[in-house]
């Protein structure tokens, strides 16, 4: 990633690593911080962003970056432990050097969302995102709306980002609306899937901009019910995903269509990707 | 255009002498098969055969190359190889090729601000100095007619040979080229009025020699309406996903990138890769979005005849013919696109 060698990667540390679900699917969010004072200063990005980790040996992968770039001094990626690359993550300890580079790809058009109200729709780890969003309203909280956090998870287990919900909610300038897949001991929210805590809320789609995150059968459903809700395609945001190597749209794999969404994407409007030709 | 000749006797002490000065690639035969190697000595070079199997990009594109190296653990740290930029001439390119590189230009090379640029690519193709070699006697599945291109087409290097009978017809088209000239020893001549014509007269030749053509008009369109079709079903039937298409296609530009390494020191290496392979597209979650051979033949001929016309305005095909030559099926891209063409909607 330097000016001469796009692949190269810069050396951060992990300043911390914070266990936001644990069991079978665990996740983790690393707190990284560039080593070369420079590059520090220099790393700006936009919410909806993303970055190449690497554990050197072993890869690198993709992730959105899940912290706001309201906080400057480092970067956030929550990362659950499935592949390869995310298991040799998962076996880092605070302190240790990773690879990072980007950011890359479109972002969400948080200046064009000024004045609108906000409804985020997150599911699992797809909330990685959406967080950085989330807390960039938050910081910026007189430039919006209303803003609604609709997220579930299978189990209370697979919810992340749980103390800072509850530190929000401390507050009554946003409403969080937590769920889980099935009913459990102590659990005092909504129980069933997120597409109809949705419907439940009956959320208006006046002025409101509405950004989906999660598993892709989720995303099917949210958008089907918010458009019944009344929702424009181009009030709905999702985001796509696919294997990715160079991350800078040359080494072709992460196409939909004629669109690699390494940058082109990985931030679309529904009306964007509705009709679109791909392998997906 | 200055118009040179070289009495084909002079050739190898031309090459010797470009040998002597600047590093010189050119054709030789390796295995039965014409491979673009080193040349150390003008004996080596083989200009009988008339497509190498592995096209030239790899000379511009490694098929792998050390992207980065470094130390792992607390002293982590990253370095860039140093890329050779001293002057290299290619010798002996063939026209179709070297347009090859025009299309994957600017994937690797950017084409807008802000674009990323590949150091490895751009520094190899600023590097290299073309000199093609027209094909008098193109091969059966040769059809670069079809993209409007030609057998002794001079836009696409810096200097083009034509083998005219006792010499060679020599065109210096760019600066690079005129360098090059100037730095070796006056052995060429001022081609005359006579030779000139006899230069067109076998180019005119050598196009009447190209039997086969790929219809193009109206593919983009086409395809834009056939995504969902049948068709793709039968197409990809016989397709046993080999990837020899796209490991000697002269436009494909996919690679893979992977990590080489020991306890404490390693390397990031980028390798060709194929998009006929079912791991190229499996995520991590075991979800694959071109899970059969159809979605990956579709995916390649999309790729060349509705993709990059759309983002870069232009087929990503030189009809070299080698994906119709090495398919050990007989998968005929000519045929495909006809057929595009025919299919109900």
């Amino acid at each position: 990633m330097t000016d001469e060698n796009p692949y190269q990667p810069w050396i951060a540390k992990i300043i911390s690593i914070k266990e936001e679900a644990s069991g079978e699917r665990a996740i983790k969010t690393f707190r990284l911080e560039f080593q070369d004072e420079e590059v520090k200063k220099k790393f700006t990005f936009l919410p909806g962003q993303c970055i190449m980790v690497s554990v050197f040996g072993t890869g690198e992968s993709m992730f959105a970056i899940s912290s706001s770039p309201t906080q400057k001094d480092y970067i956030e990626v929550s990362v659950m432990r499935y592949g390869k690359l995310t298991k040799a993550l998962h076996l880092k300890e605070e302190g240790e050097l990773v690879g990072a580079r980007g950011p890359y790809g479109n972002s969400f058009k948080i200046d064009e969302w000024k004045g609108k109200d906000i409804l985020f729709l997150g599911g699992g780890i797809g909330q990685a995102p959406l967080r950085s969003v989330i807390n960039y309203c938050k910081d910026n909280r007189k430039d919006y709306g209303k803003i609604d956090i609709v997220y579930g998870a299978r189990t209370s287990l697979d919810l992340c980002y749980k103390d800072e919900f509850a530190e929000m909610s401390k507050k009554d300038d946003l409403s969080i609306h937590l769920s889980i897949d099935v009913e459990e001991e102590g659990w005092d929210q909504f129980v069933g899937f997120v597409p109809d805590n949705l419907k439940r809320l009956n959320p208006s789609p006046k002025n409101t901009i509405a950004i989906t995150c999660g598993p892709p059968i989720m995303i099917k459903f949210v958008i089907q019910n918010l458009l019944e809700l009344g929702f424009k395609e181009d009030q709905v945001y999702t985001t796509l995903e696919m294997r990715m190597k160079c991350g800078i749209g040359i080494c072709g794999r992460c196409n939909i269509g004629n669109l690699y969404v390494c940058k082109d994407g990985p931030v679309f409007s529904y009306d964007q990707i509705k009709d679109i030709q791909g392998d997906m | 255009m200055e118009q040179l000749t070289l009495p084909k006797e002079k050739l190898p002490e031309l090459l010797g002498e470009i040998g002597s000065k600047f590093e010189l690639i050119g054709p030789k035969e390796e295995n039965g098969f014409l491979a673009f190697r080193k040349i150390n000595d003008p004996k080596e070079v083989n200009l009988d055969i008339l497509l190498s199997r592995v096209p030239p990009k790899s000379l511009i594109f490694q098929q792998t190359e050390t992207l980065f190296t470094y130390a792992k653990g607390k002293d982590s740290k990253v370095q860039t190889p140093k890329i050779d930029e001293s002057v290299r001439v290619i010798f002996g390119i063939r026209p179709c090729d070297a347009r090859g590189y025009d299309i994957i230009d600017p994937v690797f090379m950017g084409k807008k601000e802000g674009d990323y640029i590949d150091p490895f690519y751009t520094k190899k193709r600023n590097r290299s100095i073309l000199i093609g070699l027209s094909c008098n006697e193109p091969d059966t599945n040769c059809f670069c007619t079809s993209f409007d291109d030609s057998p002794a087409n001079t836009k696409h290097v810096d200097i083009l040979f034509t083998d005219i009978g006792d010499t060679y017809f020599v065109e210096v088209v760019t600066e690079k080229g005129e360098d090059l000239i100037k730095n070796l020893s006056k052995i060429f001549s001022k081609a005359t009025e006579k030779e000139s014509t006899i230069r067109k007269e076998t180019e005119r030749a050598a196009i009447k020699a190209i039997s086969r053509k790929m219809n193009t008009e109206g593919t983009v369109e086409k395809l834009d309406k056939m995504f969902d079709h049948e068709f793709w079903v039968e197409t990809a039937r016989s397709c046993i996903g080999c990837g020899i298409c796209t490991y000697l296609c002269p436009t494909c530009h996919c690679f893979d990138i992977q990590d080489e390494s020991t306890l404490k020191l390693g390397g990031r290496v980028r390798v060709w890769d194929s998009c006929m392979y079912e791991e190229y597209t499996h995520h991590a979650s075991g979800h694959n979005p071109r899970p059969s051979r159809m979605n990956r033949v579709r995916n390649r001929v999309y790729h060349k005849f509705n993709y990059f016309p759309k983002n870069d305005g232009i087929f990503g095909c030189t009809g070299c013919g080698r994906c119709i030559d090495y398919c050990p099926v007989n998968i005929d891209i000519i045929e495909v696109i006809d057929k595009v063409k025919e299919a109900n909607i």
